[in-house]
């Protein structure tokens, strides 16, 4: 758990980060979402204690931060930025084991350690171990990146951008993983990324902030269904229309879903806490004209069909109210 | 005897220089690594004073070789220290600046994950930045060692040995296999440190601790029996040019006529003097119209066998000068035996001692004897007037050049300052000038490199030589040898005029007396 108190960073009698407090907790991801320049990353970094703030106070694990060393604090959080930073003359297994030999664990259990992380994040220990960061992809070595940040079990991790110097489509595809990653279910964490679906997808709760302060603290659907000022609704002005796709699930349009009897096999199973665009976009991939899907309750009590065109007008309905 | 000749038989003279050649360059390089990597480090901790130290250090490679070992000699003396000091310094800046530049040339997002990481300032130097900056710097003492070979060759100047020393005496001889004899080794000990490192650079991540721990090595184990000696024993010594000590009217003969023999260094004749005068030496082998001599209260002793031969100075022209220009003949006669040996010493002392310029010098005395001296003639130049590196040259030079622009429409150029008897002399057979200064005694000897016969028989006699030198030359390489101007500015030995007086030493025999009785 991550509290931060009246933070405020000045640098020469500029405020780059005015005054906020938050808090994030056991198991949360935290998205610190804004413009370049907002104070997002001056904030992540006065966590960890590479910026030192000017006041306020922030309590890791109930651990007011000051009281320890800077170095001997940040072993104990995982730290993953855009530019990865792999030590070009380390391979890949000491890269990973650098906090493990920082905290003089035990050469056999790093080891067993490095191993394990490396298979977490999909890159097979036999190939990658003695490999070079040169001769590893920007994913890969992004992977690496993350795998050297969990390797001393943090139970807190900050990532400044982590996805931002990716290719799109491997950018998605980290995305993916990273929300379906068991091992990080448990992890505190905060996260600044200026990407709006980013935000979306992979915060529990997100932090909008401009000009160091914070516009708004919520969940994704909260920030985009109630705003609570113009800068919050011009923020995800652009992309309203996929955003909202993304934050309904189907039992947030149940209500509004036409009821009709429909002829033929249903092609797929959803769930109702499934996300509309989830659902739409698994029924484009189908072979059929016009598919017939099947909406389970989470309890599987009540199943009933419908169509994409069903989903369509129930969302319409529900952006209307 | 060709140079192949020369190279076998004198085998070991370069074997020994080569090796001192080497103990200097590596000693020096280990001293600037050792200093110079965390120095480098520091920089990059305490950025503020990252550019005036450079800029210190850049400074001091700008000054040229001789000055700064003439800086050291009131401070370090001469021989072995001075020259490890004075390519310590001209190491230090390409050590020093790329330690500085691979570092700070790490990738910023490398440093910001391994301080995000948890690693201590110290861990991010030593197990990051280091690492990483290994290949610049070992560029830098690539580069440092180079230079240092190069440098090197300069220290013979001071008595350090090395290369130096053939080339510089080659220099003084006009003897070309042996400058080849010096330069070459010391092409080839460049080309193959260069090579050796260029080598080890693919090694270098695991050779940088051994290189450290073997610079550390030589600062604690070798430089003290190296510097330690130096300011305990103190012989007596005498300093003497590259040129005196291989010339045949040089110390070779002056050993035999004598019976003398003494511990003996090499010295650049500009520093000789200073060396005298700082009792790092004891004995030198000056010139007798020096204007140091007064200037640094030596004494000159007396040639009582009258072994060294007459130095008259006379202008040495080319012949085709001459013939275009035959007035030169009528004008440098009205100059003939005008100035005496105490003129020209009162001439060099007030240009040494005084610091005056040459051609306040040169106009003063014009018109002390009557002649009228007129200014600033522009234009194109009719004559090139050229002079040797030393004090008396630059006189001369600028007493023909006011004496022909006054009384000609000649104008005329300079070119002083031509780094001894070789240089001059090629340069005016290849008419790059037209005329400069020289001594009857270096025509016989050095230019015509007469027979040990014939010098023997002429050599006590000035007429003959002038005689036998003006007709050789223009025989030979149509050079005319015009009216000499008087004085004798021959070799002797001074000393110190206090430890002179004390041990009642006033001619060479009585320094042989004094040496044989201290054995």
């Amino acid at each position: 758990m991550i509290e931060v108190l009246n933070l405020t960073k000045k640098f020469n009698g500029l405020t780059a980060v005015d005054n906020i407090s938050f808090s994030v907790e056991k198991g949360e991801t935290l998205i610190l979402l804004g413009t370049s320049g907002c104070g997002k990353t001056t904030t992540l970094k006065m966590i960890n204690r590479l910026i030192e703030a000017t006041s306020g106070k922030v309590f890791i694990e109930g651990k007011n931060i000051q009281d320890q060393k800077p170095e001997e604090l940040r072993k104990q959080i995982g730290y993953v930025i855009q530019s990865i930073g792999l030590f070009p003359h380390y391979t890949v297994e000491q890269n990973v084991a650098i906090v493990p030999n920082l905290l003089k664990w035990d050469k056999k259990q790093t080891v067993s350690r490095t191993r394990e992380l490396l298979e977490l994040v999909g890159l097979p220990p036999d190939d990658f171990l003695k490999r070079k960061p040169e001769e590893l992809s920007g994913g890969q070595q992004q992977r690496v990146g993350l795998a050297r940040a969990l390797a001393a079990d943090p139970s807190v991790v900050l990532f400044d951008e982590p996805f931002g110097a990716l290719d799109p489509i491997t950018r998605r595809q980290i995305q993916k993983e990273f929300i379906n990653m068991e091992s990080l279910l448990q992890k505190t964490m905060i996260l600044v990324t200026h990407d709006v679906f980013e935000a979306c997808e992979l915060g529990d709760k997100i932090c909008l902030m401009d000009e160091g302060k914070i516009k708004q603290i919520g969940t994704a659907k909260e920030l985009i269904f109630s705003p609570q000022n113009d800068l919050v609704i011009n923020f995800f002005q652009a992309n309203r229309f996929q955003l909202e796709l993304m934050v309904l699930t189907l039992k947030d349009i149940m209500e509004d879903i036409p009821k009709k009897e429909y002829k033929g096999e249903a092609v797929q199973d959803f769930y109702e806490n499934a996300r509309i665009l989830d659902v739409l976009e698994a029924m484009e991939n189908t072979p059929q004209k016009e598919p017939i899907l099947r909406i389970k309750s989470c309890d599987n009590k009540k199943i009933f069909q419908t169509t994409s065109e069903g989903i369509m007008t129930a969302f319409y309905e529900k952006r209307a109210k | 005897m060709n140079f192949i000749e020369f190279i076998f038989t004198h085998q070991e003279e370069i074997i020994e220089q080569t090796g001192e050649h080497i103990g200097l360059t590596v000693v020096a390089l280990a001293i600037a690594i050792f200093f110079g990597l965390p120095l480098g480090m520091m920089l990059t901790r305490y950025k503020k004073f990252s550019p005036s130290v450079l800029g210190v250090i850049g400074i001091i490679q700008t000054i040229p070789s001789v000055a700064l070992l003439g800086f050291l000699l009131p401070l370090l003396g001469i021989g072995v220290t001075p020259a490890i000091v004075a390519l310590f310094l001209y190491a230090l800046l390409p050590i020093v600046r790329n330690t500085y530049t691979g570092i700070e040339e790490v990738d910023p997002a490398v440093r910001e994950a391994a301080k995000g990481m948890g690693m201590s300032d110290l861990q991010i130097l030593f197990k990051v930045e280091l690492p990483l900056a290994v290949p610049v710097i070992f560029a830098g003492i690539r580069t440092a060692t180079v230079i240092n070979v190069g440098v090197a060759t300069l220290c013979a100047l001071v008595g350090s040995g090395g290369l130096g020393e053939f080339i510089f005496r080659g220099i003084a001889l006009n003897n070309v296999y042996m400058i080849l004899a010096g330069a070459i080794p010391a092409a080839i000990l460049a080309l193959f440190f260069d090579m050796i490192l260029g080598l080890l650079q693919k090694f270098i991540r695991q050779l940088i601790k051994p290189i450290l721990i073997l610079s550390s090595l030589v600062i604690f184990v070798i430089i003290p029996f190296i510097i330690v000696p130096s300011f305990f024993v103190h012989p007596f010594t005498a300093g003497f040019t590259a040129e005196f000590m291989e010339r045949s009217d040089g110390y070779c003969g002056l050993k035999k006529v004598y019976n003398l023999s003494m511990n003996t260094v090499e010295l650049d004749p500009g520093l000789m003097y200073q060396a005298l005068k700082e009792k790092k030496v004891d004995v030198i082998c000056g010139f007798s119209t020096d204007g140091r001599i007064r200037a640094f209260k030596l004494k000159v002793l007396k040639d009582d066998k009258h072994y060294f031969p007459p130095y008259h100075v006379s202008p040495l022209v080319r012949g085709e000068t001459l013939r275009k220009y035959p007035v030169l003949h009528e004008m440098f006669s009205k100059l003939a035996d005008l100035i005496t040996d105490k003129k020209m010493t009162e001439l060099n002392f007030r240009a040494d001692y005084k610091k005056e310029p040459p051609t306040k010098i040169a106009e003063d005395f014009l018109t002390q004897i009557g002649f009228e001296v007129k200014k600033n003639k522009k234009g194109k130049a009719d004559i090139i007037i050229g002079s040797k590196n030393f004090t008396e040259q630059y006189i001369l030079a600028h007493i023909f050049k006011q004496l022909i622009e006054s009384h000609s429409d000649l104008s005329v150029e300079l070119k002083t300052g031509l780094a001894g008897t070789k240089i001059c002399f090629d340069a005016l057979i290849n008419e790059e000038i037209d005329l400069y200064p020289e001594y009857t005694g270096t025509g016989l000897h050095v230019i015509l490199k007469a027979d040990k016969e014939i010098s023997n028989t002429i050599l006590r006699d000035e007429k003959k030589v002038y005689n036998f030198v003006k007709k050789e030359s223009k025989k030979r390489y149509d050079l005319e040898w015009l009216q000499p101007l008087g004085f004798n500015n021959t070799y002797a030995l001074m000393m110190r005029e206090s430890q002179a007086n004390k041990l009642d030493i006033e001619t060479i025999s009585e320094l042989e007396y004094f040496l044989k009785k201290s054995d």
